[in-house]
């Protein structure tokens, strides 16, 4: 096979990362939940397609312009941010610590949005728009780079600084931090643990549903993406560690990889290839790589 | 001794509503009687979850593994094979689920809580993408079709009646021996283990090794049901073992009432019926499902079963305060007398 | 005396109840399994609004006998459809069940047909075998074999001066037996097919496909399903690919066609049908579908419409009885029908034969054909009609069935890495 030529294994390397991008923005979302609140948000997929969809709302009402798509991305996640804020607060809040119960409730919500998104947005398929400088390819040295994969590359680069920054350096990431040392301690020095959980939630939300406006341009709309890509978003962060930000970034970049070059070169064990390390890894280290368990 | 005797007369109305069932099945219509079997098939399925899940507090997202490899070893002896011994037929789906749930109990028991969730979760996955890639050995998408069931000791079981009363009794047998098995002093150290497992360490126990045999058991008794599914629907594919199915599991264990057995059972009941039967009057009956799923979690944690005898109870305990009360008033006469 | 009153009555009473059933309403009961949830649920709607398009027309009625209509889910798991026919069958006691609409459940629902001798009529699954080597008694297919209009694709490719070719397939049976029909087309001409891809079904990034495909090759043939065929086409041109695109029958269906952007212009695809078809019957048809439904008329739905059409016809010509099942289902396979699609009869296997239409991707601006379509729509626009196609193409039946069915290594891939 030809598989192996340099030409080949660049334009390979180069999808992957930018599929690993668009992996990013759809499992950081569900590993920060976790890390913080220990919810398994088995709805967290379907958040992801519910973006996609309410951008094809806002792309039908505003139009085609150059505009739209930060338009988009933002409508797409804060819609869907401000829905998710009323699951946590009227159902999730009362669960407690019951894995099972936040498996049940989340995938309970991801039926329901599996089907009413028929009803509203019927079961057709559709691609989102892309803006014309993003719809073309650059060449150099003679491998065409599709700039869309570039662009999806650069909004998870951001996602992931502003993340860092907002955790790591600002007030409000202190306070986040804290709560996830030690909730008790938090709440005796007056933090509000409801406000800082709920936040979190839509946080991680508006991240999946943003990256599924992102990804609502390359990989389409259309039902049943959900329960697609939802493995894809646990294969990530299992690998990298339930809770952790490097975790998601090392766990995206690896399934990235991992299931393109997989794909290409043993086609009849992909998933194999790519569920059956993430098993045999949490085997070793039950937390995956950058866990703290 | 008043335990003892009630848990007599539970055993006896669970006897007698499965008689009925037994007789009653045949008499209805060919539709409800398939989605009767359906249930009970799943009923197995969900049952050996609850071992794990309702009496060991191992939570499994991956019990559709031991389902699928007991569905396609039934499937590749049966229709690629043309195997026509229904007992070696079994003996190997039994004995495949049991060996895959043995290796991975060994990957899987380490880990706890969550940790196990994906650890199970995560098998899920390998052998959905095995059943759905694996193109030479599972037909991939195509599935396998043409799995009728062979005959047992000459019995045909083509005929539906037949077949119904064939799953019936294993589903019977299933039940015996694992109720056995929650009864035994193993069934109760699992539980000493779902209530604190530091505790029963440090009383001797090999707590590994209990938790270990729960899985392979759980597995084993999954496998069955993967079997009976595939000659049930005389096709497997890999929609049918999907992380869906698993989820799925967990759902009838928790809608039902979890370490009771018999609540799996129906909350499986319920589930089948809802797939088979609702769906053929409202389109959108996926809503229905979630709300299902979101309902049973928000006012049934306890399952259905729990609710059930919560209600029994408060009746009785009402019913007993009633009588003391009336005792009180009596007293007094035959007091005065 | 007492008695001899009672022997009246009774008598009275069988004689009331035998007019009764006389002067009741005769009906034909018809059910139909679709996939209305789940991924597949649009186009299921699209399969039985065709059917009932036909029967809102025909008021319901087929001749005298009154059409009770009932649709099932089955979120598109084969197991459930096996399920929901023997609901059908058993609870609605339907005459004739239809549906399905990939491959897999068409394999599936067939044995079911045979088991309770009540026929199912296939308007989708695609499956070769199903009318190859795999027949049923009580089946029959009105859909197109997956490999049928592939071969004629072959032949116009290597005409239009096409000689090396790489197909892109999505990984299971329909696309293995569509793209094995196009090889073999293409082959006996003497092109080359020079390397096969196999994107896994329901891929919707093609990184890892694409750098399989040689550059130096004439022309791509690509079959797509669903979200697969609109994702395709955008990223092989986004990669800079600049040859020739070709299709399979789902690659540009008029389920997905309306939402592709202007990458698929030129995009050169077959199928037994197009909403394009320049014949007064299918102006009328796609009109009426789109004021009816809102949408652009499919494969899906004109399959549907015309089944019913089918078993109308095969019922008239037996006296309206559905009740004697094989009668009326013998004379369905032999009868010729002039279809939305064209002409169509049923060959000795009880696949269609009928014309494969090549067809190329152009957007019309304005109005089409005044339909009420939706202005400045892309349309499968016909450039070539290939007459009465068999799904056997140029073969003897007897020589075609001596291969195996089309797979993934059938035809062989000679020319692989040249």
């Amino acid at each position: 096979m030809d598989v192996f030529t340099l030409h080949n294994l660049i334009e390979l390397s180069y999808n992957s990362l930018s599929y690993a991008a668009l992996l990013f923005l759809l499992a950081s979302g569900l590993s920060i939940i976790f890390g913080v609140m220990r919810i398994v948000n088995l709805a967290h997929a379907a958040f992801f397609l519910l973006g996609g969809y309410i951008a094809l709302t806002t792309y039908r009402v505003l139009g085609t312009a150059l505009w739209t798509l930060p338009v988009a991305m933002v409508v797409g996640g804060g819609v869907v941010a401000a829905l998710s804020v009323f699951i946590e607060r009227y159902f999730l809040r009362r669960l407690g610590q019951d894995t099972v119960a936040q498996v049940l409730v989340t995938i309970g919500f991801a039926f329901i949005f599996f089907d009413t998104n028929i009803l509203i947005w019927t079961g057709d398929n559709y691609m989102l728009h892309r803006p014309w400088p993003l719809d073309d390819s650059t060449v150099i040295g003679g491998i065409s780079f599709p700039r869309y994969r570039a662009f999806m590359i650069l909004a998870a680069v951001l996602a992931w600084a502003i993340l860092y920054f907002v955790i790591e350096r600002t007030r409000a990431g202190a306070i986040v931090r804290a709560t996830v040392d030690d909730p008790q301690m938090a709440r005796g020095i007056g933090i509000n643990t409801n406000v800082v959980q709920m936040s979190i939630y839509a946080l991680g939300v508006f991240l999946s549903a943003m990256g599924g406006v992102v990804g609502g341009s390359f990989l389409g709309v259309a039902p049943g993406l959900d329960f697609q890509v939802l493995p894809y978003a646990f294969a990530v962060v299992i690998i990298g560690g339930l809770g952790s930000l490097t975790g998601a970034v090392v766990g995206s970049i690896v399934v990235g990889f991992m299931d393109n070059f997989g794909t290409a070169l043993f086609p009849e064990l992909s998933y194999f290839a790519l569920f059956a390390p993430m098993a045999i890894i949490l085997a070793v280290k039950p937390t995956g790589l950058f866990g703290r368990g | 001794m008043s335990q003892f005797s009630s848990e007599l007369k539970r055993i006896i109305w669970v006897l007698a509503a499965f008689g009925v069932l037994a007789v009653v099945t045949p008499l209805l219509d060919d539709y409800t009687q398939t989605i009767i079997m359906r249930a009970l098939v799943f009923a197995i399925m969900a049952m050996s979850l609850d071992i794990l899940m309702g009496y060991t507090g191992l939570r499994s997202m991956g019990h559709g593994v031991y389902f699928a490899f007991g569905a396609y070893s039934a499937a590749i002896l049966i229709s690629t094979m043309k195997v026509t011994n229904l007992l070696a037929v079994f003996g190997v789906g039994l004995g495949l689920s049991a060996l895959v749930a043995a290796f991975l109990g060994f990957l899987a028991i380490r880990a706890v809580g969550v940790y196990f969730l994906m650890i199970t979760l995560s098998f899920s996955m390998v052998v959905w993408g095995l059943a759905y890639r694996w193109h030479t050995v599972t037909g991939g998408d195509n599935g396998i079709a043409g799995v009728i069931p062979p005959p047992i000791f000459g019995i045909p079981l083509t005929n539906p009646v037949a077949f119904f009363y064939f799953t019936f009794i294993i589903f019977m047998i299933c039940l015996a021996l694992l109720y056995l098995l929650v009864r035994s002093p193993f069934g109760k150290t699992l539980v000493g283990i779902r209530e604190g497992e530091a505790r029963m360490k440090m009383l001797g126990y090999n707590t590994w090794l209990h938790k270990y045999l729960a899985f392979v058991i759980s597995g084993t008794f999954a496998g069955i049901s993967g079997t009976l599914w595939a000659m049930l629907n005389r096709f497997i594919a890999p929609t049918d073992v999907e992380l869906v199915t698993s989820v799925e599991a967990l759902l009838m264990v928790a809608l039902g009432g979890p370490a009771t057995l018999v609540g799996p059972v129906i909350g499986a009941g319920i589930i089948m019926f809802l797939r088979y039967w609702v769906s053929t009057f409202i389109e959108r009956w996926y809503v229905i499902l979630g709300a299902t799923y979101i309902i049973t979690i928000l006012y049934a944690r306890e399952g259905i079963l729990g609710k059930i005898e919560a209600f029994l109870a408060q009746r009785k305990a009402r019913g007993e305060a009633d009588a003391a009360i009336s005792q009180v008033q009596e007293q007094p006469e035959e007091l005065r007398t | 005396m007492k008695a001899k009153w009672l022997v009246l009555l009774a008598a009275a009473g069988l004689a009331f109840g035998a007019g009764a059933a006389q002067a009741a309403p005769r009906e034909v009961r018809i059910g139909f399994i679709a996939p209305l949830t789940g991924p597949f649920a649009q186009v299921g709607k699209d399969q039985v609004n065709g059917f009932i398009l036909w029967l809102e027309q025909n008021k319901y009625k087929m001749g005298p006998l009154t059409v009770k209509f009932t649709a099932e889910d089955y979120e598109a798991k084969p197991a459930l459809a096996v399920a929901k026919a023997q609901k059908l069958i058993q609870r609605d006691k339907v005459h004739v069940f239809l549906g399905g609409l990939l491959a897999p459940t068409g394999y599936a629902l067939a044995p079911v047909a045979d088991q309770f001798k009540v026929p199912y009529i296939s308007p989708a699954p695609a499956g070769e075998d199903q009318t190859q080597r795999k027949r049923h008694k009580y089946y029959a297919r009105l859909s197109f074999t997956s490999g049928q209009c592939q071969h004629a694709l072959g032949d116009w490719a290597y005409e239009q001066g096409h000689r090396r070719i790489v197909t892109v397939g999505a990984d299971y049976a329909f696309g293995y037996e569509s793209v094995g029909g196009f090889q073999r087309g293409f082959e006996d001409k003497g092109g080359k097919v020079v390397a096969k891809v196999w994107p896994r079904l329901g891929t919707v990034d093609f990184g890892p496909y694409l750098p399989l495909i040689p550059r130096n090759a004439d022309a791509v043939y690509a079959l797509m399903v669903g979200p697969m065929s609109l994702a395709f086409p955008k990223q092989f041109k986004a990669a800079g690919f600049k040859m020739a695109l070709l299709g399979g029958t789902t690659s540009t269906d008029e389920f997905i066609l309306p939402n592709m952007g202007d990458e698929a212009i030129g995009y050169v695809t077959t199928s037994h049908y197009s909403a394009a078809i320049d014949t007064p019957k299918n102006h009328a048809f796609v009109r009426d579908f789109q004021k009816r439904f809102g949408k652009m008329a499919s494969y899906y739905a004109e399959n549907s419409f015309t089944a019913a059409l089918y078993i109308n016809e095969a019922l008239k010509r037996t006296g309206y009885n559905p009740d004697k099942i094989e009668v009326w289902l013998e004379e369905l396979k032999k009868i010729r029908v002039d279809a939305i699609r064209g002409p169509v009869y049923l060959d000795a296997y009880a696949n269609p034969v009928q014309n494969c239409y090549i067809r190329k991707i152009e957007r019309v601006p304005g109005d089409r054909n005044n339909l009420g379509v939706k202005p400045n729509s892309l349309w499968n626009i016909v450039i070539k009609t290939y007459p009465a196609v068999s799904q056997f193409w140029n073969y003897k039946p007897e020589d075609f069935l001596k291969h195996p069915v089309y797979d993934k290594n059938f035809p062989p891939c000679k020319f692989c890495g040249q």
